[in-house]
């Protein structure tokens, strides 16, 4: 039964580390097209 | 390309979910390890996966350093397909066979062998030479996110089964954790060098650093290590219905890297743009200003 916990937590790690590199790609891409529409204004 | 992009994210999805019921339910209890055992369905297809990542991110990187100089370019274009066709013919050597350890097929190390010109000229007739770098950057920051990932999950899988979280010493996790560490070397250097240099440099290390691919692969075939010994094509008895689950698992964990690529790829290219649009406003900012202390700098003779 206790090994359960790290068969979840494995899965659980696994989503998390890829949905926050998901996420900081979407933040990047924010940023970026912010910077570009600011130089575009300029 | 566009209306690509959302089609394949949702069979994708599908994919990976299908995947997720296949390693919890459809996959049979391992008899020694229990249900603990499930998390190979997650930590083998992540390391296959960044290893294909790190090798794409080699062949790239090989491009990009020869694309600078048409006779290295055609020097890296025979040396590649002599490799491919020397590699091939002498795995069929009953001499070199010797040299392999048990349960090591030969047609596997030949197709191995031969996907190094194969994936050679495909990456370059499928990206141009500007293009390259923005590929191997892509390919090294996503392998490592699976690397770290084949990390993560390794001594959470250890812990309940050999009863420690890591063995200090032993060739394949160290070894892994050297491809990790060289690979977020990769990466610092580019994030935090601006020299001209920069790309030429990460593109030699990333050459150095895909031989640390082959140690990590190989380890547990040579080597007696803590770390299980291979279970496809090493003698090891994976129960096909295992198997299947696992081979599931690498088709939704290697559409998903894919998916993730393609938009890390736009990123960089979006990136570049954006340091371009910089450069053009301070080469047009500088014109005005010169233009403007012109001049002046005149009558201050």
């Amino acid at each position: 039964m206790n090994a359960i916990k790290f068969l979840f937590a494995a899965y659980i790690a696994t989503w998390v580390i890829h949905g926050a590199y998901l996420a900081s790609l979407v933040r990047r891409f924010g940023k970026l097209r912010q910077q570009l529409r600011e130089v575009g204004k300029k | 390309m566009k209306r690509l992009f959302p089609i394949l994210s949702v069979i994708t999805a599908i994919l990976l979910a299908y995947a997720l019921y296949a390693a919890l339910v459809v996959a049979p209890t391992e008899r020694t390890m229990g249900d603990v055992q499930r998390i190979f369905y997650y930590h083998v297809p992540s390391a296959w996966t960044a290893f294909l990542l790190f090798f794409i991110n080699f062949i790239a990187s090989i491009q990009y350093l020869v694309s600078r100089k048409a006779s290295a370019k055609t020097a890296a274009k025979w040396i590649v397909l002599a490799i491919g066709a020397v590699g091939t013919i002498a795995c069929f050597l009953p001499r070199v066979q010797q040299l392999f350890p048990a349960g090591m097929r030969p047609s596997a190390v030949a197709t191995t062998v031969l996907l190094i010109p194969i994936f050679y000229f495909l990456i370059g007739w499928l990206f141009p030479e500007e293009k390259l770098d923005v590929l191997a950057v892509t390919t090294a920051e996503v392998g490592v996110v699976f690397c770290t990932i084949v990390l993560v999950t390794g001594p959470l899988w250890a812990r309940p089964v050999w009863g420690i979280w890591w063995a200090v010493g032993d060739l394949r996790l160290t070894s892994t954790l050297v491809l990790w560490l060289i690979y977020v070397s990769y990466l610092v250097l580019r994030g935090f060098s601006n020299s001209a240099q920069t790309q030429m440099l990460a593109a030699a290390l990333a050459v150095f650093g895909a031989l640390d691919v082959p140690l990590v692969f190989l380890s547990i075939w040579f080597f007696r290590t803590q770390h299980p010994s291979p279970v496809i094509g090493g003698g090891g008895s994976l129960d096909p219905r295992m198997g299947q689950v696992l081979l599931i698992n690498w088709l939704a964990f290697s559409c998903f890297a894919f998916l993730v690529c393609w938009s890390r790829f736009r990123l960089e290219l979006l990136h570049r743009e954006v340091e371009e649009a910089h450069a053009m406003e301070s080469l047009a900012g500088a014109g005005v200003a010169a233009k403007a202390s012109l001049p002046l700098g005149r009558s201050s003779r």
